[in-house]
């Protein structure tokens, strides 16, 4: 059979539409595009795809099952390693993980594994196929702090190795990232988030929210007085950082994680719902990843003309490459070599402007891009009336400075075995966010998964 | 779910709830508050603790019926229950943290604004659960506007009142009566803790300054998590920005950016005013209202 070197398609809103809604943009595969997609895998005998992914997905055998139409057994295959395929087909950085391993890729298209994996995920939850394999139970308590990527990852692990798993979580919903941060134009809550944490829950594990470990309960309790045996923290990054500039505390300058907040997990653009947020008119979103592209289309989809402005060039933007394309065909604009030096305010304390200067790029740094460096005299004001702070996060110090024992190095992640996720302290593993700092849902995952491996030997020794 | 346990109107708009929330109880101290959502639609609604029970498993709070959601919650009766209640969240109160010895040392006048009497309470009530007296000052615009002055009675030493009408207790403001006591009935006080309306902190904290008593205040800025996710709360504090739900609440109440915060507060003043009218007034406003997209 001949090579063929040209992917499917995949459907999506069109921009001009999609950018007045907050309905999802990818409409993702049919079966029959599915089919005519899967057809392109060469079923490789030394998959290069698997070595890319952190949960280790057996992609060839997945997607055999699509060619021969068997999406029921295309599941099950990937429900062996993971427990959010639905999330991962939407939201992983494919291009640098399994699709950026492809063969195909050296000549052509990348088999779209991303689409593929989204397309069985969401069959089987429209089919209503039962996942769920459970073990004999082991009488063993394990806690699991967050119920974000990793954390649920973990719990579903355990739960499936036969643990009595609790998952404690700090906000009112399950989640984490996937349900304040990520934009339901991008995954949506209902039909998918909370659908696989549904099935989280299947297997067994226990979800209790409004609980923040640090605050409400410490570690050393759960250990000592709820008998808990091990506990998994994937607690997040989840503190923002500003820039420090003068104004940045005037009113219309949030952070992401607010702005994403509000609309996301508080569904501040539904008219049903309590929570406010402020629109503006024209909105600077500062930063260049993924979480710089998810609040600039949020205010877009708001109503505002959205604007990103990014100190380095457009070629070291950090987002996925389909979020900024995506952003650009909805009309976001672009102000890259831009830096904002002061948010202005008028009389009442509101922004209304910000002046920024230009930069340009100079040699590399250590981070191996070249470094933005500020062009002398080169101050302009820039109208905004709301700017929207989009520059990392770090992880939050509530639980390692309420427990004893427990390591972290200079940014407050907690040091924790790369392998298997084991902190300095005895029977506490730690993955995600929380150890690497900012970065990306399947990383998360991949943590979740080995700590959980971790706990299971810790626990059967 | 987290169910109401007693309810009890304090003024025709002010209203106690004991809601039953036991990991909450059992770690709550002064000075902490919480964040309550009543439904699935609702907002996160941050409110300082004004009492609780480790034993019985429960926490009080006290709010004024002001915006669409205090109106909402107080629809809410004894059986009722509402969606989320998390905490407890910010530090507990400097207090707590100090040895028997300091505290001694300490001559403390807490005072309190409208609703403010109710999250001091519960730092009263701990200080005398220790040995340690305290005087407390409500101020009022009213005497209908006091709450809380019978059971303060029973943990202070000595309750002072000042209505601005001069229907109850002294007539005249809080700061007033404060200068009274100190210049002119022999009070004297080396440690203050002040709650109550933003204006109320920022002219209370200008008199102790006058007087030389240390002064602490209780923020209670926009938030949205309350865990230090959001950066909603952040106050300029000696300079520098604090995040009120992790650094706070309670600041040294002489370094507080006052006009920055009441600033802050205001910031979704037009989102919820309409918020409330849709609540009064049923869904008239539903197709973008005037038009106007919400300014300002």
């Amino acid at each position: 059979m001949a090579v063929n070197y040209t992917k499917v398609p995949v459907r999506e809103q069109d921009p001009k539409v999609r950018a007045t809604n907050f309905d999802e943009v990818c409409l993702g595969y049919n079966a029959e595009e599915a089919v005519a997609e899967a057809q392109r895998c060469l079923s490789c005998k030394n998959p290069m795809c698997v070595k890319g992914c952190p949960v280790n997905i057996n992609i060839p055998a997945f997607i055999g099952r699509i060619k021969e139409e068997d999406f029921e057994g295309a599941a099950k295959e990937i429900a062996k390693y993971s427990a959010l395929p639905a999330v991962c087909g939407r939201v992983c950085p494919q291009e640098t993980q399994c699709e950026g391993r492809c063969v195909l890729g050296n000549k052509g298209d990348a088999v779209s594994i991303g689409k593929l994996e989204r397309f069985t995920a969401d069959w089987s939850r429209e089919h209503n196929i039962d996942l769920v394999e459970k073990a004999e139970p082991k009488n063993k308590k394990v806690a699991v702090i967050g119920a974000g990527p990793a954390g649920l990852t973990c719990a579903g692990d355990l739960a499936k190795k036969g643990y009595d798993v609790t998952i404690f979580e700090a906000l009112h919903k399950a989640g984490g990232v996937l349900s304040y941060g990520i934009p339901e134009f991008r995954l949506p809550k209902n039909e998918v988030v909370m659908h696989e944490v549904e099935n989280i829950k299947k297997l067994g594990v226990k979800i209790e929210t409004n609980v923040i470990i640090g605050k409400t309960v410490s570690i050393d309790e759960l250990m000592e007085k709820e008998h808990f045996d091990a506990v998994f923290i994937g607690s997040g990054a989840g503190l923002p950082k500003f820039m420090n500039i003068p104004g940045e505390t005037a009113m219309g300058v949030v952070s992401a994680n607010e702005y994403l907040t509000r609309v996301n997990l508080m569904r501040a653009f539904d008219d049903e719902y309590d929570t406010p947020v402020r629109t503006g008119k024209k909105v600077a979103v500062i930063g260049g990843g993924n979480v710089a592209m998810d609040a600039v289309r949020t205010a877009l989809r708001l109503g505002a003309e959205a604007h990103i402005v990014y100190r380095r060039s457009e070629a070291e933007l950090p987002a996925r490459i389909e979020e900024i394309h995506h952003a650009k065909e909805e009309g976001v604009i672009f102000n890259t070599l831009t830096n904002p030096v002061e948010i202005l305010t008028d009389e009442e304390g509101w922004v209304s402007g910000m002046k920024c200067i230009k930069m340009e790029l100079g040699e590399p740094d250590e981070s191996g891009r070249r470094r933005p460096v500020e062009i002398p005299g080169s101050e302009f004001v820039m109208e905004v009336d709301m700017v929207v702070m989009s520059l990392g996060t770090s992880p939050n110090p509530l639980i390692s400075s309420t427990t004893p024992g427990l390591d972290t190095n200079k940014w407050k992640c907690i040091v924790a075995e790369e392998d298997t996720g084991l902190t300095s302290k005895q029977g506490v593993y730690a993955g995600g966010d929380a150890v690497t700092g900012a970065a990306t849902v399947i990383l998360a995952m991949g943590a979740g998964k080995n700590a959980a491996e971790a706990i299971d030997k810790y626990l059967s020794e | 779910m987290y169910k109401i346990i007693k309810k009890q109107m304090l003024t025709p708009t002010i209203y106690e709830m004991e809601i039953e929330a036991p990991r909450v109880a059992r770690s709550a101290l002064p000075g902490q508050f919480i964040i309550l959502r009543i439904d699935e639609k609702g907002e996160r609604i941050p409110l300082t603790i004004s009492d609780y029970d480790a034993e019985k498993g429960t926490v009080s709070i006290v709010t004024q019926a002001v915006g669409k959601s205090t109106m909402q919650l107080m629809t809410y009766n004894e059986g009722d229950s509402i969606a989320d209640f998390v905490g407890p969240l910010g530090c507990p109160s400097d207090l707590c943290s100090e040895s028997l010895d300091e505290l001694k040392k300490k001559k403390i006048i807490f005072v309190a604004g409208g609703v403010g009497a109710a999250p001091i309470y519960p730092q009263v009530k701990w200080l005398k659960s220790k040995g340690i007296k305290s005087d407390v000052l409500i101020g009022a615009r009213n005497k209908d506007l006091l709450i809380l002055v019978d059971e303060m009675k029973e943990v202070a030493e000595n309750v002072y009142i000042a209505t601005d009408d001069g229907t109850a207790g002294f007539a005249g403001r809080a700061t007033d009566l404060l200068e009274d006591l100190v210049n002119n009935q022999g009070k004297e006080y080396n440690h203050a803790v002040v709650i109550g309306p933003m204006i109320m902190m920022k002219f209370t904290s200008m008199t102790t300054k006058k007087l030389g008593i240390h002064t602490i205040v209780s923020l209670n800025p926009i938030m949205v998590d309350g865990t230090g996710m959001c950066g909603a709360c952040r106050v300029v504090v000696d300079g520098e920005v604090k995040f009120a739900c992790v650094d706070g609440p309670e600041f040294d109440g002489h370094k507080v950016d006052y006009d920055g915060a009441m600033r802050r507060q205001t910031m979704y003043k037009t989102e919820e005013g309409r918020a409330k009218l849709r609540y009064e007034e049923g869904a008239t406003h539903k197709n973008g209202g005037c038009g106007c997209g919400g300014e300002k």
